[in-house]
């Protein structure tokens, strides 16, 4: 079992959701994030001011997989979030121990 | 009844009275979206606070010390009028009843006040700056009010014309709002972070009021419903809506963008501009006095960040400059044919109104400078000026009210979060 998060541009969250449930996947948790990765942010001028803007907002998306689907769902969240500009963001793994359903008390695949 | 009264005038100034005290809550609507979430209760508070103070001494000796007799062209007779009583009696020659004047003046002085406000949000004692208002009413507001408006006045005898409060209303509070500025010092962070403001639909529920209201404000100081009333109101108009296209054709250039904030700027600058000049200028000049304040104003407000103190909410750049915009234009843009009916510069009467002009403004600016600088400079000593920076960072509304304007993300308050309330409400049911 594996957590993939990925973090990418807000806009391009509509897309990588449908490229996700078109490979399968039942579920996904979506929140709000901000940070900065090799971009460092960027500059902003308003009423005058110029600003600079450390902390870009992102989107967050977290899916669990099967170890099996572990790579599609990679590919397809980097393909559906691609926009060759600087600042599309990252997606990573993180390997799970142990998963359960609340209603039921399923666990691990059949949690999924 | 008295038989001089002219139903019309009083019904008129009644409503005009009611006008102006809608903009006080509504300054505090346009300053409150403009502050950081954190301190938004804060920033209306401390409009309402000085309406509430204001109002009392205004009924105690403010309208005395403003309107009664004059002593020296400088001052009215503080006791006079003390308390009012006086005044309540009906008058048989009077065409208006004189309580009119006195709640319309009355919401005038409040005003003027809350104005200064928008220089100091976010990082001043409440009760710092409630005694600043109270004694800046006192020693500046009453005594510009009757140097302007008051019979015997010395700027209203050298013939300044200021109708509805260029001077004594605009660069009185924009003055006053520099000189606080730069002694209760810049926010934490301040210019580095971004303070943008929190809520832009609030700060333009905060500019339509204003803007209604100051219909009331310059038409009502006609002082009658007449031919001078209706040209101020449609000249109030014409200004405003020249200056916010003047203001935003300005950031559209210069930040590539138009913002709501420009907009509701733009507003407040235009009206703040022609309230000096609506009785003395055409439609046109009010066209010309607005886009001259929009584009203005719009370069002033970047005053700030050169020379380094933090004026929030730019009330220098719109009060202080709009009001000198709109005080000196006077000078270039009168026209005999207006209600005020003296011609400026432009329309052959040479520079002998733009001079009175210049006095009245610096005049008035200076004054209000010098005195608020020392107000402030010995509530600043005495400590009372200025919150810690724990309380700074944390947020006015909850250190200085114990409340906060949004509760949204609280565990365990009425919010996103209101279900752990579920506990509770079981431990009741099972008898504690």
């Amino acid at each position: 079992m594996k957590l993939i998060t990925a973090i990418v541009k807000p806009f391009k969250l509509d897309d990588v959701k449908s490229a996700l449930e078109a490979i399968g996947v039942h579920g996904m948790t979506v929140s709000e994030a901000s940070g900065f990765g090799r971009q460092r942010g960027h500059t902003e001028v308003y009423r005058g001011a110029e600003y600079t803007v450390d902390l870009v907002p992102k989107v967050r998306i977290e899916v669990l997989a099967d170890d099996s689907m572990s790579e599609d769902v990679l590919n397809a969240i980097v393909t559906a979030a691609n926009t060759g500009k600087i600042g599309d963001g990252k997606v990573w793994a993180t390997p799970v121990e142990e998963v359960v359903r609340v209603r039921t008390g399923e666990r691990g695949h059949d949690a999924l | 009844m008295d038989p001089a009264l002219n139903t019309g005038d009083t019904a008129w100034m009644l409503t005009a009275a009611a006008m102006v005290l809608l903009m006080i809550p509504g300054l505090a609507f346009f300053y409150g979206g403009m502050v950081r979430a954190k301190s938004v209760l804060n920033m209306i508070m401390m409009v309402m606070g000085t309406l509430f103070i204001v109002g009392v001494i205004w009924v105690l000796f403010g309208y005395s010390m403003t309107f009664g007799s004059d002593i020296g062209g400088v001052i009215g007779d503080p006791t006079e009028y003390l308390g009012l009583e006086s005044l309540m009696a009906d008058n048989p020659e009077a065409t208006l009843p004189i309580m009119a004047f006195v709640a319309f003046q009355g919401m005038f002085a409040a005003l003027t006040v809350g104005l200064i406000a928008g220089a100091i949000p976010e990082r001043t004692k409440f009760n710092g700056w409630l005694i600043f208002g109270t004694v800046w009413a006192i020693l500046v507001y009453f005594p510009v009010a009757h140097w302007v408006w008051a019979t015997g006045g010395w700027i209203f005898e050298l013939g300044v014309i200021d109708f509805a409060g260029g001077t004594a209303v605009h660069i009185n509070a924009g003055a006053a709002a520099l000189a606080i500025a730069i002694v209760v010092g810049r926010r934490v962070g301040w210019p580095r972070t971004p303070m943008r403001p929190h809520n832009l639909t609030l700060v333009m529920i905060g500019a339509a009021l204003l803007w209604f209201g100051w219909f009331g404000f310059n038409a009502g100081s006609a002082l009658a419903a007449n031919n001078t009333a209706a040209v101020v109101f449609l000249n109030t108009f014409a200004a405003t809506c020249a200056a916010a296209i003047g203001w935003l054709v300005v950031e559209k250039l210069r930040d590539g963008h138009m913002t709501t904030l420009g907009a509701a700027s733009g507003i407040v600058a235009g009206l703040v501009a022609i309230t000096p000049a609506c009785s003395a200028v055409s439609p046109m000049g009010a066209l010309a006095v607005g886009v001259i304040a929009g584009v203005l104003c719009a370069l002033a407000v970047g005053m700030k960040y050169k020379f380094g103190y933090d004026d929030s909410l730019d009330v220098v750049g719109v009060h202080l400059v709009g009001g000198l915009v709109g005080t000196l234009l006077i000078g270039f843009l009168a026209t005999e044919a207006a209600p005020a009916g003296v011609n400026g510069l432009l329309y052959g009467g040479g520079a002998d109104q733009l001079g009175k002009q210049a006095i009245g403004a610096f005049a008035v600016l200076g004054y209000s400078f010098v005195i608020a600088l020392l107000i402030g400079a010995v509530l600043k000593a005495s400590g009372l000026f200025r919150v810690s920076q724990d309380t700074e960072i944390s947020g006015v509304d909850l250190e200085e009210h114990a409340e906060s304007a949004y509760e949204l993300g609280e565990a365990g308050g009425g919010g996103r979060f209101a279900g752990v309330g579920a506990g509770a409400a079981r431990r009741e049911e099972e008898g504690n």
